[in-house]
């Protein structure tokens, strides 16, 4: 869980393009959106992207993701339980 | 201020309910909507969504245009060919040259669809191919079409681009730089846009709904339509039938995000007042609105939302006529134009189609059916990604 | 009547340089590509706008452009949130396209990006420059073959004499791979150095 987790956080910088954040800056429970990391509604798309391409995991509705975009740590938990690779 | 007005004289246009502004408003006033399984587009999405295509092939476009078989015009340049050519017709224009006349078209997508067909064998025959590629080649074949040389222009602010390019041409006829312009947008169907919609997950895939509560996203369209816009001096001249005149116009920036509207719809806000403020009308002398209305959750929310700020509970009589065509994205403010025209000319408000339930955070109906009602100003918006938020108001006199 | 316009600043990007006002500021290594050239400039800048690595290139040197120009200028949010914005280009947003294009044309490796996709529209640009500087004033944006001053000016003297806007920020915003270019001025009745579209195209040929 915490490899997946500091995964996660690897991505997410590279991914979203968050230059000024490194895997220390973001805690397990931060939370991503509004004041958090600042990501916005793209940066949701790019996540469930994100997870269709690393994780085989299918999101068709935007508003699923987010329940599942809270914190690094509620997405770990996520794609413990629903990945498909 | 110059006082002079801009009289509308013809219009040309097709799309996915018609090829010509009789067969498009022979489709409205018969609730014949456009939307369908994609069929000239080979695209792994076929299933899973619907969109309102031109029903002609290339190879028939241009056959009605007369072009050569090796041609090199994008899907978007023999749309916007075929709308202006009826344009120019329908103005009852036989010489180009006897006044100063511009071009100002709109396209977002230009040319993808020849692109996306050679990006991976890349040819000889690519080369003549990608030269099409660009935005301005479509405005320069339609201008080569007509003979136009005085002035051409090539607009692109995504989905409001039409509108900004009848916007630019109201100008130039106010300010005196041109006697006449050919003005409106065309942009065809192509992967690049389905994949790149599709990505933003605002596409529906069923009939799309606008301003439902349940609303799912919006259907991609394809289409181009035109409008001649002439000054007074020209239509007194050559004693030209008028068919409406362009009596207000407005832009605006939402600064707020990349694609999303803001939730005050705070550049829709703007854009409507300028529009009104230039047209000298208060917002109670607007008798229908065409909306916006691509039936994404973000945008009939964020335009109910401008509307409510100015009308506050008595938002005039409005509908969207994208459950008919689709969102024809770069040419959406020209085809909303032709149809304001229409509305204008036979008093009639076209119907908002599948909208079953209000949006619980405005609780605004739209026109639902085909209405009668005596009109003098329609208001059409039209608002791009980027912010660009634009409004044009049509009055009959 | 028609009034005398002035520049209140103008700012060129190209060759890993940039001037404001004709004064050179900077001169990178020729061997930057754009995205590092950009990135230089935005850490010496100190520029505090994280989203400016999520932009595209197009938006990166459209809106380091203007952080020079309202840098230079001097004006209140107050004043600039009604600027008028004409921008134009030869490219569109080719850059970009391109690289959505990649994404969707490998059929064993489709991830089309939301995040690229946004980008593949010219104007997005001047969303991004008018989300920083809450500028809500008329935007528009042209392509065409090569940079004209004409149209421009047509289009921004028309902002002010009809009194839309006071200010108009325009240019020539340029990007395709390795080749860039912009050239952005910002156009109001007062301002330090004399308006004309003469004036304007000597800048731009000369700079």
């Amino acid at each position: 869980m915490d490899a997946l987790k500091k995964e996660l956080k690897e991505s997410i910088i590279e991914q979203l393009n968050l230059e000024d954040f490194s895997v220390d800056d973001i805690a397990d429970d931060d939370a991503l959106f509004g004041d958090g990391l600042g990501l916005d509604s793209i940066d949701a798309l790019e996540l469930i992207v994100m997870l269709d391409k690393d994780y085989g995991i299918k999101l068709t509705d935007p508003n699923e993701g987010k329940a599942v975009f809270v914190s690094v740590e509620v997405l770990a938990k996520y794609i413990t339980d629903n990945r498909t690779k | 201020m110059s006082k002079n007005r801009v009289a509308i004289t013809g219009m040309g246009i097709i799309s996915s309910i018609g090829n010509s502004v009789e067969e498009n408003l022979h489709a409205l006033l018969n609730n014949k909507k456009g939307i369908a399984t994609i069929v000239n587009i080979e695209t792994q999405h076929k299933n899973e969504i619907k969109v309102g295509e031109v029903s002609q092939t290339n190879k028939e476009l241009a056959k009605s245009l007369d072009l050569d078989e090796k041609h090199n015009y994008s899907r978007t340049a023999l749309l916007g060919c075929v709308a202006a050519k009826q344009a120019i017709k329908d103005a009852n224009i036989k010489d180009i040259e006897a006044f100063k006349t511009g071009l100002i078209s709109a396209t977002s997508v230009g040319g993808m669809d020849l692109t996306e067909k050679h990006f991976q064998n890349y040819n000889e025959e690519s080369r003549k191919l990608i030269n099409s590629h660009h935005a301005v080649d479509s405005t320069e074949k339609i201008a080569a079409l007509l003979g136009i040389t005085d002035f051409t222009s090539t607009i692109s602010t995504a989905c409001s681009s039409a509108a900004n390019a009848i916007m630019l041409g109201a100008r130039l006829i106010k300010s005196g730089q041109l006697d006449r312009v050919i003005v409106g947008g065309t942009d065809g169907l192509a992967k690049f846009t389905i994949n790149g919609f599709k990505t933003l997950m605002i596409l529906s895939d069923t009939h799309c709904t606008p301003f439902d509560a349940n609303r799912k996203g919006l259907n991609l369209g394809e289409a181009a339509a035109y409008l001649v816009l002439e000054s007074d001096v020209v239509v007194k001249q050559e004693k030209k039938t008028v068919l409406g005149y362009l009596a207000g116009y407005g832009n605006a920036n939402d600064a707020f995000h990349q694609t999303a509207s803001s939730e005050n719809g705070e550049g829709a806000y703007f854009s409507i007042t300028k529009a009104l403020k230039i047209a000298k009308l208060n917002p109670e002398h607007i008798n229908y609105i065409n909306a916006h209305g691509t039936a994404t959750p973000n945008n009939d929310l964020s335009e109910g939302r401008a509307l409510k700020r100015i009308y506050g509970n008595s938002v005039p009589d409005f509908s969207s006529t994208k459950a008919f065509t689709g969102h024809t994205l770069a040419a959406a403010g020209a085809i909303e134009a032709v149809y304001s025209v229409l509305a204008l000319q036979n008093n009639v408000m076209f119907p908002n189609l599948n909208f079953k339930t209000a949006i619980p955070e405005l609780n605004i109906t739209p026109v639902t059916k085909l209405t009668k009602k005596p009109l003098a100003y329609v208001l059409s918006n039209s608002f791009g990604f980027g912010g660009n938020c634009s409004t044009l108001i049509f009055s009959k006199k | 009547m028609k009034k005398n316009l002035n520049t209140i600043a103008y700012c060129r990007i190209k060759n890993h340089t940039i001037s404001v006002n004709g004064k050179l500021l900077y001169t990178k290594d020729s061997q930057l590509t754009f995205p590092e050239f950009a990135k230089q400039v935005y850490k010496e800048k100190n520029i505090a706008y994280p989203k400016f690595f999520k932009m595209d290139n197009l938006s990166k040197l459209g809106f380091l452009a203007s952080e020079f120009i309202f840098e230079a200028a001097k004006l209140d949010s107050d004043i600039i949130k009604n600027t008028g914005i004409v921008l134009s280009n030869r490219a569109s947003s080719l850059d970009t396209d391109r690289k959505h294009q990649e994404t969707i044309n490998d059929k064993n490796n489709y991830y089309p990006s939301p995040a690229v996709f946004v980008y593949t529209l010219a104007n997005i640009m001047i969303g991004e420059i008018s989300i920083r500087h809450q500028i809500k004033g008329e935007n528009v944006f042209f392509v065409a073959e090569q940079f004209n001053e004409i149209l421009l000016e047509q289009y921004a003297s028309s902002l002010i004499q009809n009194k839309k806007s006071d200010l108009v920020l325009c240019g020539w915003v340029d990007i395709d791979k390795d080749k860039y270019d912009a050239f952005m001025y910002l156009v109001a009745e007062e301002g330090p150095q004399k308006y004309s579209k003469e004036i304007i195209k000597k800048i731009y040929t000369e700079d």
